[in-house]
Protein backbone atom coordinates (compact mmCIF):
# COMPACT_ATOMS: atom_id res chain seq x y z
CA UNK A 1 0.00 0.00 0.00
CA UNK A 2 1.57 3.23 -1.21
CA UNK A 3 -0.16 5.27 1.51
CA UNK A 4 1.30 3.14 4.26
CA UNK A 5 4.77 3.14 2.74
CA UNK A 6 4.80 6.87 3.47
CA UNK A 7 4.46 5.96 7.18
CA UNK A 8 7.77 4.10 7.00
CA UNK A 9 9.34 7.00 5.12
CA UNK A 10 8.06 9.53 7.66
CA UNK A 11 9.67 7.54 10.49
CA UNK A 12 12.93 7.22 8.55
CA UNK A 13 13.10 10.96 7.93
CA UNK A 14 11.73 11.90 11.34
CA UNK A 15 8.63 13.63 9.98
CA UNK A 16 6.31 13.35 12.98
CA UNK A 17 3.45 15.28 11.38
CA UNK A 18 3.23 13.01 8.34
CA UNK A 19 3.62 9.91 10.52
CA UNK A 20 0.66 11.03 12.59
CA UNK A 21 -1.48 12.01 9.59
CA UNK A 22 -0.89 8.76 7.70
CA UNK A 23 -1.62 6.73 10.84
CA UNK A 24 -4.83 8.63 11.45
CA UNK A 25 -6.05 8.05 7.89
CA UNK A 26 -5.07 4.39 7.90
CA UNK A 27 -6.87 3.73 11.17
CA UNK A 28 -9.95 5.57 9.88
CA UNK A 29 -9.84 3.38 6.79
CA UNK A 30 -9.92 0.32 9.01
CA UNK A 31 -6.30 -0.88 8.78
CA UNK A 32 -5.40 -3.17 11.68
CA UNK A 33 -3.25 -1.18 14.14
CA UNK A 34 -0.97 -4.15 14.70
CA UNK A 35 -0.32 -4.38 10.96
CA UNK A 36 0.85 -0.76 11.02
CA UNK A 37 3.23 -1.47 13.87
CA UNK A 38 4.63 -4.77 12.68
CA UNK A 39 4.79 -4.20 8.95
CA UNK A 40 5.62 -0.52 8.65
CA UNK A 41 6.84 1.05 11.87
CA UNK A 42 9.13 -1.55 13.40
CA UNK A 43 10.87 -2.26 10.06
CA UNK A 44 11.40 1.51 9.71
CA UNK A 45 13.02 1.70 13.16
CA UNK A 46 15.14 -1.34 12.28
CA UNK A 47 16.33 0.54 9.20
CA UNK A 48 17.10 3.59 11.38
CA UNK A 49 19.28 1.31 13.52
CA UNK A 50 21.00 -0.05 10.43
CA UNK A 51 21.76 3.45 9.16
CA UNK A 52 23.18 4.29 12.57
CA UNK A 53 25.48 1.28 12.40
CA UNK A 54 26.60 2.41 8.93
CA UNK A 55 27.52 5.93 10.03
CA UNK A 56 24.66 7.42 7.98
CA UNK A 57 22.59 8.34 11.03
CA UNK A 58 23.74 9.81 14.34
CA UNK A 59 21.97 10.73 17.55
CA UNK A 60 19.99 13.67 16.11
CA UNK A 61 18.47 11.44 13.40
CA UNK A 62 17.73 8.72 15.97
CA UNK A 63 15.88 11.18 18.14
CA UNK A 64 13.69 12.64 15.44
CA UNK A 65 12.85 9.18 14.10
CA UNK A 66 11.89 7.99 17.57
CA UNK A 67 9.76 11.11 17.94
CA UNK A 68 7.91 10.37 14.67
CA UNK A 69 7.39 6.77 15.76
CA UNK A 70 6.02 7.97 19.09
CA UNK A 71 3.60 10.39 17.39
CA UNK A 72 2.15 7.48 15.48
CA UNK A 73 2.14 5.10 18.46
CA UNK A 74 0.16 7.58 20.53
CA UNK A 75 -2.78 6.99 18.19
CA UNK A 76 -2.27 3.26 17.97
CA UNK A 77 -1.58 2.30 21.57
CA UNK A 78 -5.09 3.11 22.96
CA UNK A 79 -6.59 0.88 20.27
CA UNK A 80 -4.24 -1.97 21.12
CA UNK A 81 -4.99 -1.62 24.81
CA UNK A 82 -8.77 -1.50 24.11
CA UNK A 83 -8.55 -4.74 22.16
CA UNK A 84 -6.57 -6.35 24.98
CA UNK A 85 -3.24 -6.46 23.16
CA UNK A 86 -0.17 -5.79 25.21
CA UNK A 87 2.79 -3.58 24.26
CA UNK A 88 5.96 -5.32 23.06
CA UNK A 89 7.17 -5.36 26.62
CA UNK A 90 7.50 -3.30 29.76
CA UNK A 91 10.90 -1.82 30.61
CA UNK A 92 11.92 -0.17 33.87
CA UNK A 93 14.81 2.12 33.03
CA UNK A 94 17.00 4.32 35.20
CA UNK A 95 20.45 5.76 35.86
CA UNK A 96 21.92 3.85 38.80
CA UNK A 97 22.37 5.02 42.35
CA UNK A 98 24.94 7.78 42.78
CA UNK A 99 24.77 8.83 39.15
CA UNK A 100 22.81 11.86 37.96
CA UNK A 101 23.58 11.64 34.23
CA UNK A 102 20.51 11.09 32.13
CA UNK A 103 21.33 11.90 28.50
CA UNK A 104 22.17 8.31 27.55
CA UNK A 105 19.30 6.91 29.59
CA UNK A 106 16.83 9.31 27.95
CA UNK A 107 18.08 8.37 24.48
CA UNK A 108 17.59 4.67 25.16
CA UNK A 109 14.14 5.34 26.68
CA UNK A 110 13.10 7.29 23.57
CA UNK A 111 14.34 4.53 21.27
CA UNK A 112 12.57 1.83 23.32
CA UNK A 113 9.32 3.77 23.19
CA UNK A 114 9.83 4.13 19.47
CA UNK A 115 10.33 0.36 19.36
CA UNK A 116 6.90 -0.19 20.85
CA UNK A 117 7.92 -0.85 24.45
CA UNK A 118 6.14 0.59 27.45
CA UNK A 119 8.83 2.47 29.33
CA UNK A 120 8.73 3.14 33.06
CA UNK A 121 11.33 5.85 33.53
CA UNK A 122 12.61 5.73 37.11
CA UNK A 123 14.85 8.78 36.53
CA UNK A 124 18.38 9.25 37.89
CA UNK A 125 20.10 8.12 41.10
CA UNK A 126 17.81 5.08 41.22
CA UNK A 127 18.37 2.84 44.25
CA UNK A 128 18.37 -0.96 43.82
CA UNK A 129 15.11 -1.25 45.79
CA UNK A 130 13.37 1.08 43.30
CA UNK A 131 14.29 -1.26 40.46
CA UNK A 132 13.03 -4.18 42.55
CA UNK A 133 9.74 -2.34 43.22
CA UNK A 134 9.26 -1.66 39.51
CA UNK A 135 9.60 -5.37 38.80
CA UNK A 136 7.32 -6.43 41.64
CA UNK A 137 4.63 -3.79 41.45
CA UNK A 138 4.69 -2.64 37.84
CA UNK A 139 5.54 -6.01 36.36
CA UNK A 140 8.51 -4.77 34.36
CA UNK A 141 9.94 -7.57 32.23
CA UNK A 142 13.20 -5.77 31.57
CA UNK A 143 15.40 -3.73 33.88
CA UNK A 144 17.62 -1.33 31.92
CA UNK A 145 20.41 0.42 33.83
CA UNK A 146 22.66 3.28 32.77
CA UNK A 147 25.86 4.67 34.33
CA UNK A 148 28.21 7.36 33.07
CA UNK A 149 30.57 7.50 36.02
CA UNK A 150 33.12 4.76 36.54
CA UNK A 151 32.49 5.17 40.25
CA UNK A 152 28.83 4.25 39.96
CA UNK A 153 29.35 1.15 37.80
CA UNK A 154 29.34 -1.04 40.94
CA UNK A 155 25.74 0.11 41.59
CA UNK A 156 24.74 -2.06 38.63
CA UNK A 157 26.10 -5.08 40.41
CA UNK A 158 24.34 -4.22 43.66
CA UNK A 159 21.06 -3.78 41.77
CA UNK A 160 21.38 -7.26 40.28
CA UNK A 161 22.12 -8.60 43.77
CA UNK A 162 19.04 -6.82 45.12
CA UNK A 163 16.91 -8.40 42.38
CA UNK A 164 18.30 -11.78 43.39
CA UNK A 165 17.71 -11.16 47.09
CA UNK A 166 14.13 -10.17 46.34
CA UNK A 167 13.62 -13.42 44.41
CA UNK A 168 12.72 -11.67 41.16
CA UNK A 169 15.97 -11.97 39.24
CA UNK A 170 14.75 -14.89 37.16
CA UNK A 171 11.59 -13.15 35.99
CA UNK A 172 13.41 -10.19 34.41
CA UNK A 173 16.10 -9.56 31.85
CA UNK A 174 18.76 -7.08 32.93
CA UNK A 175 20.31 -4.82 30.28
CA UNK A 176 23.15 -2.37 30.94
CA UNK A 177 24.82 0.47 29.09
CA UNK A 178 26.74 3.74 29.44
CA UNK A 179 30.06 5.21 28.37
CA UNK A 180 32.36 3.20 30.69
CA UNK A 181 30.40 -0.07 30.37
CA UNK A 182 31.78 -2.95 28.33
CA UNK A 183 30.51 -6.41 27.38
CA UNK A 184 33.07 -7.86 29.72
CA UNK A 185 31.77 -5.81 32.61
CA UNK A 186 28.20 -6.83 31.78
CA UNK A 187 29.23 -10.50 31.81
CA UNK A 188 31.11 -10.10 35.08
CA UNK A 189 28.15 -8.69 36.95
CA UNK A 190 25.75 -11.23 35.45
CA UNK A 191 23.69 -8.89 33.26
CA UNK A 192 21.69 -10.46 30.42
CA UNK A 193 22.79 -7.96 27.82
CA UNK A 194 24.90 -4.93 26.94
CA UNK A 195 24.64 -2.52 24.06
CA UNK A 196 27.08 0.25 23.26
CA UNK A 197 24.39 2.38 21.63
CA UNK A 198 20.69 3.22 21.80
CA UNK A 199 19.40 1.41 18.69
CA UNK A 200 21.30 -1.67 19.81
CA UNK A 201 19.42 -1.50 23.11
CA UNK A 202 16.10 -1.90 21.27
CA UNK A 203 17.36 -4.97 19.38
CA UNK A 204 18.66 -6.35 22.67
CA UNK A 205 15.33 -5.74 24.42
CA UNK A 206 13.44 -7.52 21.63
CA UNK A 207 15.86 -10.44 21.77
CA UNK A 208 15.61 -10.61 25.56
CA UNK A 209 11.84 -11.11 25.31
CA UNK A 210 12.23 -13.42 22.31
CA UNK A 211 10.40 -10.98 20.04
CA UNK A 212 13.09 -10.94 17.40
CA UNK B 1 46.00 35.10 21.42
CA UNK B 2 47.97 36.82 24.21
CA UNK B 3 51.76 36.96 24.10
CA UNK B 4 52.23 34.61 27.08
CA UNK B 5 50.26 31.89 25.31
CA UNK B 6 52.24 32.26 22.09
CA UNK B 7 55.47 32.00 24.09
CA UNK B 8 54.24 28.97 26.03
CA UNK B 9 53.47 27.16 22.77
CA UNK B 10 56.73 28.23 21.12
CA UNK B 11 58.66 26.11 23.62
CA UNK B 12 57.18 22.92 22.14
CA UNK B 13 54.19 20.80 23.15
CA UNK B 14 52.79 22.06 26.44
CA UNK B 15 52.10 19.37 29.05
CA UNK B 16 48.74 19.87 30.75
CA UNK B 17 47.29 17.87 33.63
CA UNK B 18 45.46 14.57 34.17
CA UNK B 19 42.15 13.59 35.76
CA UNK B 20 40.78 15.35 38.83
CA UNK B 21 37.65 13.42 39.74
CA UNK B 22 39.43 10.11 40.28
CA UNK B 23 42.23 11.88 42.22
CA UNK B 24 39.65 13.47 44.54
CA UNK B 25 37.96 10.10 45.01
CA UNK B 26 41.31 8.69 46.06
CA UNK B 27 41.26 11.44 48.70
CA UNK B 28 37.84 10.50 50.01
CA UNK B 29 35.27 12.07 47.67
CA UNK B 30 32.27 9.70 47.83
CA UNK B 31 31.16 8.05 44.56
CA UNK B 32 28.45 10.08 42.88
CA UNK B 33 29.13 13.26 44.85
CA UNK B 34 29.84 16.29 42.68
CA UNK B 35 33.57 17.08 43.04
CA UNK B 36 33.02 20.83 42.57
CA UNK B 37 31.40 21.27 45.99
CA UNK B 38 34.73 20.30 47.56
CA UNK B 39 36.17 23.69 46.57
CA UNK B 40 34.16 25.02 49.52
CA UNK B 41 34.14 22.05 51.89
CA UNK B 42 37.55 20.42 51.31
CA UNK B 43 39.75 23.06 49.62
CA UNK B 44 42.94 21.50 51.00
CA UNK B 45 42.23 18.14 49.30
CA UNK B 46 41.52 19.94 46.01
CA UNK B 47 44.77 21.88 46.40
CA UNK B 48 46.66 18.59 46.88
CA UNK B 49 45.51 17.40 43.45
CA UNK B 50 46.50 20.71 41.83
CA UNK B 51 49.92 20.64 43.51
CA UNK B 52 50.46 17.00 42.50
CA UNK B 53 50.07 17.94 38.83
CA UNK B 54 52.34 20.98 39.11
CA UNK B 55 54.95 18.79 40.82
CA UNK B 56 54.57 16.17 38.07
CA UNK B 57 55.50 18.78 35.45
CA UNK B 58 52.20 20.21 34.19
CA UNK B 59 52.73 23.65 32.64
CA UNK B 60 48.98 24.15 32.45
CA UNK B 61 46.60 22.92 35.14
CA UNK B 62 42.83 23.02 35.12
CA UNK B 63 40.38 23.72 37.93
CA UNK B 64 37.89 21.66 39.91
CA UNK B 65 34.97 23.44 38.25
CA UNK B 66 34.00 21.05 35.43
CA UNK B 67 30.43 20.62 36.69
CA UNK B 68 30.01 24.03 38.30
CA UNK B 69 27.31 25.43 36.05
CA UNK B 70 23.91 26.35 37.47
CA UNK B 71 22.03 23.53 35.73
CA UNK B 72 24.28 20.78 37.06
CA UNK B 73 24.77 22.30 40.52
CA UNK B 74 20.98 22.52 40.90
CA UNK B 75 20.85 18.71 40.88
CA UNK B 76 23.00 18.78 44.02
CA UNK B 77 21.26 21.65 45.80
CA UNK B 78 24.13 24.04 45.06
CA UNK B 79 22.59 26.34 42.43
CA UNK B 80 23.03 29.41 44.63
CA UNK B 81 26.76 28.75 45.10
CA UNK B 82 27.81 28.99 41.42
CA UNK B 83 29.96 32.12 41.75
CA UNK B 84 31.63 31.00 44.97
CA UNK B 85 32.48 27.47 43.79
CA UNK B 86 34.00 28.73 40.54
CA UNK B 87 35.96 31.60 42.10
CA UNK B 88 37.33 29.35 44.82
CA UNK B 89 38.20 26.68 42.26
CA UNK B 90 40.41 29.10 40.33
CA UNK B 91 42.00 30.50 43.49
CA UNK B 92 42.97 27.00 44.65
CA UNK B 93 44.60 26.15 41.29
CA UNK B 94 46.30 29.57 41.00
CA UNK B 95 47.85 29.18 44.41
CA UNK B 96 49.08 25.67 43.61
CA UNK B 97 50.43 26.79 40.22
CA UNK B 98 52.40 29.79 41.45
CA UNK B 99 54.79 30.92 38.71
CA UNK B 100 55.28 27.34 37.44
CA UNK B 101 52.00 26.78 35.62
CA UNK B 102 49.10 28.59 33.97
CA UNK B 103 45.53 27.99 35.09
CA UNK B 104 42.94 27.14 32.45
CA UNK B 105 39.57 27.10 34.17
CA UNK B 106 37.31 24.20 33.27
CA UNK B 107 33.76 24.46 31.94
CA UNK B 108 31.99 21.14 31.27
CA UNK B 109 28.69 20.41 29.53
CA UNK B 110 25.43 21.46 31.14
CA UNK B 111 24.23 17.86 31.31
CA UNK B 112 20.99 18.69 29.49
CA UNK B 113 20.35 18.13 25.81
CA UNK B 114 19.23 20.91 23.47
CA UNK B 115 17.89 18.45 20.94
CA UNK B 116 15.38 16.81 23.27
CA UNK B 117 14.14 20.17 24.55
CA UNK B 118 15.47 19.52 28.07
CA UNK B 119 17.14 22.91 27.89
CA UNK B 120 17.18 25.95 25.62
CA UNK B 121 19.92 28.04 24.00
CA UNK B 122 19.00 30.97 26.27
CA UNK B 123 19.22 28.85 29.42
CA UNK B 124 22.62 27.46 28.36
CA UNK B 125 23.94 30.91 27.48
CA UNK B 126 22.92 32.23 30.90
CA UNK B 127 24.46 29.29 32.74
CA UNK B 128 27.77 29.39 30.83
CA UNK B 129 28.04 33.19 31.06
CA UNK B 130 27.53 33.10 34.82
CA UNK B 131 30.19 30.39 35.23
CA UNK B 132 32.69 32.03 32.85
CA UNK B 133 32.37 35.41 34.58
CA UNK B 134 33.01 33.84 38.00
CA UNK B 135 36.06 31.96 36.67
CA UNK B 136 37.43 35.18 35.19
CA UNK B 137 36.86 37.05 38.47
CA UNK B 138 38.74 34.26 40.27
CA UNK B 139 41.79 35.10 38.13
CA UNK B 140 41.88 32.35 35.48
CA UNK B 141 44.55 32.76 32.76
CA UNK B 142 42.29 31.14 30.15
CA UNK B 143 39.05 29.17 29.96
CA UNK B 144 38.61 25.64 28.65
CA UNK B 145 35.30 24.25 27.48
CA UNK B 146 35.72 20.48 27.53
CA UNK B 147 34.08 17.08 27.07
CA UNK B 148 31.46 18.55 24.75
CA UNK B 149 29.35 16.15 22.65
CA UNK B 150 27.17 18.71 20.91
CA UNK B 151 28.78 21.36 18.71
CA UNK B 152 25.78 23.66 19.23
CA UNK B 153 26.24 23.59 23.00
CA UNK B 154 30.01 24.05 22.58
CA UNK B 155 29.45 27.16 20.46
CA UNK B 156 27.03 28.64 22.99
CA UNK B 157 29.59 28.03 25.74
CA UNK B 158 32.34 29.55 23.56
CA UNK B 159 30.34 32.72 22.91
CA UNK B 160 29.62 33.01 26.66
CA UNK B 161 33.29 32.42 27.56
CA UNK B 162 34.52 35.00 25.05
CA UNK B 163 32.62 37.74 26.87
CA UNK B 164 35.35 37.56 29.54
CA UNK B 165 38.07 38.55 27.05
CA UNK B 166 40.20 35.54 28.11
CA UNK B 167 41.65 33.05 25.61
CA UNK B 168 39.28 30.11 25.16
CA UNK B 169 40.06 26.44 24.41
CA UNK B 170 37.19 24.28 23.15
CA UNK B 171 37.51 20.52 23.02
CA UNK B 172 35.03 17.85 22.16
CA UNK B 173 34.70 14.10 22.67
CA UNK B 174 35.14 11.91 19.60
CA UNK B 175 33.85 8.47 20.52
CA UNK B 176 30.90 7.77 18.24
CA UNK B 177 30.35 6.16 14.86
CA UNK B 178 31.93 3.08 13.38
CA UNK B 179 35.47 4.43 13.63
CA UNK B 180 34.97 6.30 16.92
CA UNK B 181 35.99 9.52 15.17
CA UNK B 182 32.72 11.45 15.43
CA UNK B 183 31.04 13.35 18.21
CA UNK B 184 27.87 11.87 19.70
CA UNK B 185 25.92 14.10 17.33
CA UNK B 186 27.90 12.90 14.33
CA UNK B 187 30.28 15.84 13.73
CA UNK B 188 33.67 15.02 12.17
CA UNK B 189 36.98 16.50 13.38
CA UNK B 190 37.02 18.66 10.21
CA UNK B 191 33.56 20.05 10.89
CA UNK B 192 34.40 20.72 14.54
CA UNK B 193 37.66 22.46 13.62
CA UNK B 194 36.04 24.60 10.95
CA UNK B 195 33.04 25.69 12.98
CA UNK B 196 34.97 26.38 16.18
CA UNK B 197 37.63 28.32 14.28
CA UNK B 198 34.92 30.44 12.65
CA UNK B 199 33.29 30.95 16.06
CA UNK B 200 36.56 32.33 17.45
CA UNK B 201 38.05 29.56 19.61
CA UNK B 202 41.74 30.22 20.36
CA UNK B 203 42.64 26.54 20.75
CA UNK B 204 40.67 23.52 19.49
CA UNK B 205 40.90 19.94 20.61
CA UNK B 206 39.68 16.55 21.73
CA UNK B 207 39.43 15.03 25.19
CA UNK B 208 38.19 11.88 26.94
CA UNK B 209 37.17 9.40 24.18
CA UNK B 210 38.08 5.74 23.98
CA UNK B 211 41.86 5.79 24.46
CA UNK B 212 44.96 7.64 23.33
CA UNK B 213 45.71 5.70 20.11
CA UNK B 214 42.35 6.71 18.65
CA UNK B 215 43.17 10.38 19.17
CA UNK B 216 46.30 10.35 17.00
CA UNK B 217 44.30 10.44 13.72
CA UNK B 218 41.74 12.81 15.28
CA UNK B 219 44.60 15.17 16.20
CA UNK B 220 46.00 15.00 12.67
CA UNK B 221 42.61 15.82 11.17
CA UNK B 222 41.96 18.73 13.54
CA UNK B 223 45.46 20.04 12.81
CA UNK B 224 44.83 19.94 9.05
CA UNK B 225 41.51 21.76 9.32
CA UNK B 226 42.45 24.76 11.47
CA UNK B 227 45.28 27.23 12.04
CA UNK B 228 44.66 27.17 15.81
CA UNK B 229 46.79 25.13 18.25
CA UNK B 230 45.41 21.65 18.97
CA UNK B 231 44.69 20.42 22.50
CA UNK B 232 44.61 16.64 23.18
CA UNK B 233 43.66 15.03 26.49
CA UNK B 234 42.73 11.36 26.03
CA UNK B 235 41.57 9.04 28.79
CA UNK B 236 43.44 5.96 29.96
CA UNK B 237 41.34 3.55 27.88
CA UNK B 238 38.10 2.01 29.07
CA UNK B 239 37.80 1.06 32.73
CA UNK B 240 37.19 -2.45 34.00
CA UNK B 241 35.80 -3.57 37.33
CA UNK B 242 38.04 -5.75 39.46
CA UNK B 243 36.92 -6.96 42.88
CA UNK B 244 34.34 -4.19 43.02
CA UNK B 245 36.94 -1.55 42.15
CA UNK B 246 37.22 0.35 38.90
CA UNK B 247 40.65 0.04 37.28
CA UNK B 248 42.20 1.37 34.09
CA UNK B 249 44.62 -1.00 32.43
CA UNK B 250 46.56 1.53 30.37
CA UNK B 251 49.84 2.17 32.22
CA UNK B 252 51.54 5.59 32.34
CA UNK B 253 54.33 4.16 30.13
CA UNK B 254 51.91 2.80 27.51
CA UNK B 255 50.09 6.12 27.48
CA UNK B 256 53.31 8.11 27.15
CA UNK B 257 54.43 5.74 24.39
CA UNK B 258 51.88 7.35 22.09
CA UNK B 259 53.05 10.88 22.86
CA UNK B 260 55.61 11.08 20.01
CA UNK B 261 52.81 10.16 17.55
CA UNK B 262 50.62 12.92 18.99
CA UNK B 263 53.46 15.42 18.65
CA UNK B 264 54.01 14.33 15.05
CA UNK B 265 50.26 14.71 14.48
CA UNK B 266 50.56 18.33 15.54
CA UNK B 267 49.36 18.44 19.16
CA UNK B 268 50.24 21.72 20.88
CA UNK B 269 48.94 20.73 24.31
CA UNK B 270 49.05 17.16 25.70
CA UNK B 271 47.54 15.82 28.91
CA UNK B 272 45.19 13.13 30.13
CA UNK B 273 41.52 12.68 30.96
CA UNK B 274 39.64 9.99 32.97
CA UNK B 275 41.90 7.43 34.63
CA UNK B 276 45.14 9.39 34.23
CA UNK B 277 47.15 10.47 37.27
CA UNK B 278 50.23 12.58 38.10
CA UNK B 279 52.25 9.44 37.20
CA UNK B 280 50.93 9.69 33.64
CA UNK B 281 51.95 13.35 33.44
CA UNK B 282 55.42 12.51 34.74
CA UNK B 283 55.72 9.81 32.07
CA UNK B 284 54.54 12.22 29.34
CA UNK B 285 57.12 14.83 30.44
CA UNK B 286 59.89 12.22 30.48
CA UNK B 287 58.95 11.10 26.99
CA UNK B 288 59.00 14.68 25.67
CA UNK B 289 62.39 15.41 27.21
CA UNK B 290 63.76 12.22 25.71
CA UNK B 291 62.26 12.95 22.29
Amino acid sequence: MQELKSLSDAILTGDAKTARDVTEKALAAGVDPLTLVNEYMIPAMTEVGRRYECNEYFVPELLISARAMKASLELIRPLLVASGREPAGRVAIGTVKGDLHDIGKNLVAAMLEGGGFEVIDLGVNVAPEQFVAAVREKKAQIVAMSALLTTTMPSMKSTIEALEAAGVRRQVKVLVGGAPITQRFADEIGADGYSENAPGAVTLARQALSLA
Amino acid sequence: MPEWLTQLLAAGPVVTDGAWGTELQARGLPAGELPDGWNLTHPERVAEVARAYVAAGSRVILTNTFGANRLRLAGHGLADRVAEINRRGVEISKQAAGPRARVFASIGPAGKMLLTGETTAAELTDAFTEQAQALAEGGADALIIETMSDLEEAKLALAAAKTTGLPVVVCMVFDAGRDKDRTLMGATPEQVARELTAAGADVIGANCGVGIERYVPVCRRLRAATDRPVWIKPNAGLPVLENGRVVYHTTPEEFAGHVPELVAAGAGFIGGCCGTTPEFIRAVCARLVGA
